[in-house]
């Protein structure tokens, strides 16, 4: 993973909860550019724990002047939105990875409709620069509580494809209507609650649209749990998994070099062989099937978590 | 470090040739006495100096006459060159990294100078001077990918990723181990690998899909492959079959060694920024038996690799027909002698 050390050059509250971060090269000089909807993964040192977190790039992603990332504090989280909210400081170095794409345009659509759901406005705010510049039809629906808690206010444009569902003035957002009458070779795209993403799916599905024209992100934040114990069987180490670590961070902090992409349960990059499992395996991704959920072989350490006597892998 | 660019041709009177220096850097794929299909990955970040790994975009003696070559192949057919129209933007990122790379790393050959969008663009081997308007492709005279790849060597497949898949949606491909862009393009990763035998069982392909989904930008990835062909042709396409297929026939035991050629891809995979494709450029190098046994090496590990290789392997890489000629000629430069591990030239 190529991670570079970046200055946080702004930190600016949009919201009550959520806070604009850049990140620029601290000698100058311009950064990797990206494509709409690529996050960057940050590293926090944390009290001797290093977490990292991917957030979605906010910027344009034409301009490698410096990285934009927007973070909602989540209190009940494992930490690492709580640690970029009240320890992340202007003039402060962290390490930054270059930008992943596992939300990308598909150009081969005709039209674009992207519906976003609170926080899950971030991956469009870059897609919406890279529509707007390739000229592609678009439409972008926004749905959060208020106006007050709506950060994606500050971030899109002034434009008349952008519509905003506010649930506090009555304005629900309704998937059924958005793809009403969508012109044939359309793709939507989907990120913010999981019950939002489900709800898209369900519609679409019932109007026959082809499973390859849906796009969804989930955001998906290692949750937390009971801490529990795992064996390494190829490292030939016991480690032990604290409530605010993901499976994933407490290998890494052993010192055992594990692969990894999304850290979201989403892109299949740390999926680990299970050699033994007595107890329960929490699947929390969004890669397995359920056969291999049920069959508890395999696990993904970036979310999934364990309760019982036992569970080794091969790692 | 200068290059004498060869005057020299890969069709008709095949003057090809390759200078002391070319087969001293020949990158040879055996690292040991046997081969086994698999995806031998590494980082490509640099490697021995002097050898092909060591820049991003080798430039060597045979560029100027490559370029050439491949111009005639796109004058008789313009189809070698095809892009899907949602693939402009990888093109875009194409030129980019390849102006970039070939600037920085052969500053005496290439020069790139870029205000905003306009850029200017100089390629002193191939007498180009250039300015246009970044993304903008009527101020090239073809789009950017093709404007490039008539540049570098090696054929270029530009995928595209999407629905966890990559798709074979723009290329230039006119040095081809027979594989048809034609034929491919639109195909996604495992359309386009069905005729490899074997391999699809020994699950490499998830494996290898799964790998090339995961490459970053800035974290570019590397692998060899072979094949062998009967003269120095870099067209073996399906499209010309009638013209290099009855070549394969032309060998003897007294011209093998001149006229049989170790045909060496070596692949590399890149993360485009702004378009988040992957190119896939795949550089071919040839060397002629006779040349190669001049590294003794190399010689007895070829023979070793060639002699035990699987029936079926063979076939697939065309060369079942003369495989007893060219084991017989490569024994006679086999002592038996153990080979020392790697690839690179004792
Ligand atoms: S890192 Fe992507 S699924 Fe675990």
């Amino acid at each position: 993973m190529t991670a570079r050390q970046l200055r946080v050059a702004a930190v600016e509250p949009l919201t009550p909860l959520v806070t604009r971060f850049r990140f620029e090269c601290p000698e100058g000089g311009s950064l990797p550019l990206f494509s709409g909807g690529a996050h960057v993964v940050v590293e926090m040192p944390d009290d001797g724990v290093l977490r990292r977190n991917a957030y979605s790039l906010i910027s344009d992603p034409m301009d490698g002047s410096g990285y934009d990332i927007a973070v909602r504090r989540e209190d009940a989280g494992r930490g690492g939105s709580r640690f970029m909210h009240t320890r992340v400081a202007v003039g402060d170095l962290l390490r930054i990875g270059a930008p992943v794409n596992l939300f990308a345009l598909d150009l081969t659509a005709r039209k674009h409709v992207l519906i976003a759901g609170g926080i899950g406005i971030t991956p469009f705010v870059s897609q919406l620069k890279q529509l707007q510049r390739l000229q592609l039809p678009f439409e972008l629906h926004y749905a959060a509580r208020s106006r007050a808690e709506a950060a994606g206010l500050r971030l899109l444009p002034d434009l008349p494809q952008v519509h905003l569902h506010l649930s506090g003035e009555g304005k629900r957002i309704d998937p059924a209507v958005i793809l009403q009458g969508q012109p044939l070779g359309t793709h939507v795209y989907t990120c913010g609650p999981q019950a939002l993403i489900d709800r898209v799916a369900e519609v679409a599905a019932q109007k026959g649209w082809p499973r390859a024209a849906l796009h969804a992100e989930a955001f998906l934040a290692p949750p937390t749990g009971a801490p529990f114990t795992v064996t390494l069987a190829r490292s030939g180490l016991k480690i032990e998994v604290s409530p605010h670590q993901s499976l994933l961070e407490a290998i890494e902090a052993a010192g055992v070099d594990a692969p990894w992409l999304c850290r979201g349960g989403a892109c299949g990059q740390c999926e680990t062989e299970v050699i033994a499992c007595h107890g329960r395996i929490d699947h929390h991704d969004h890669w397995l099937s359920d056969s291999d959920h049920a069959a508890n072989t395999k696990i993904m350490p970036c979310v999934s978590r364990f309760q019982g006597a036992e569970l080794i892998l091969d790692r | 470090m200068t290059i004498q660019f060869n005057d020299e041709t890969f069709r008709d009177d095949y003057t090809f040739r390759n200078s002391a220096e070319a087969i001293r850097r020949f990158p040879f794929p055996f690292d040991r006495d046997s081969y086994m299909y698999s995806v031998n990955m590494e980082p490509h970040k640099g490697g021995r100096e002097g050898s092909p790994f060591e820049k991003r975009f080798d430039v060597d003696e045979h560029y100027v006459a490559e370029m050439r070559d491949r111009a005639i192949t796109l004058t008789e057919d313009p189809l070698r060159c095809q892009s899907l129209p949602h693939m402009e933007l990888a093109g875009w990122d194409l030129l980019d990294l390849i102006m970039q790379s070939k600037a920085e790393d052969y500053p005496d050959l290439f020069s790139l100078q870029r205000d905003g969008n306009q850029w200017h663009w100089i390629n002193r081997p191939l007498g180009i001077d250039q300015r246009f308007t970044f993304l903008d492709a009527t101020t090239l005279p073809c789009g950017p990918m093709e404007y490039i790849t008539r540049q570098a060597q090696g054929d270029f497949a530009v995928l595209d990723q999407r629905e966890g898949n990559l798709w074979m949606d723009a290329g230039m491909v006119t040095s081809q181990a027979d594989w048809s862009l034609d034929f491919d393009i639109g195909m996604n990763f495992f359309e386009w690998h069905a005729p490899v035998p074997r391999a699809a069982e020994m699950g490499v392909f998830q494996r290898a899909l799964k790998f090339l989904l995961n490459v970053q930008q800035g974290s570019p990835a590397r692998r060899l492959n072979w094949t062998m062909t009967v003269n120095p042709r870099l067209d073996t396409s399906p499209e010309n079959y009638h013209k290099w297929g009855p070549e394969k026939r032309t060998i003897t035991p007294e011209n093998v060694g001149k006229k049989q050629f170790l045909r060496v891809e070596l692949q590399t995979f890149w993360r485009l920024p702004r378009s988040n494709a992957l190119a896939f450029p795949i550089r071919c190098y040839l060397i002629s038996l006779e040349d190669l046994v001049t590294v003794p090496k190399w010689g007895r590990r070829l023979h070793r690799v060639l002699r035990d290789l699987p029936e079926d392997l063979a076939a697939y890489k065309g060369f079942a027909v003369n495989r007893p000629m060219i084991v017989d000629y490569l024994a006679r430069f086999d002592d038996g002698a153990e080979t020392s591990p790697g690839i690179f030239a004792d």
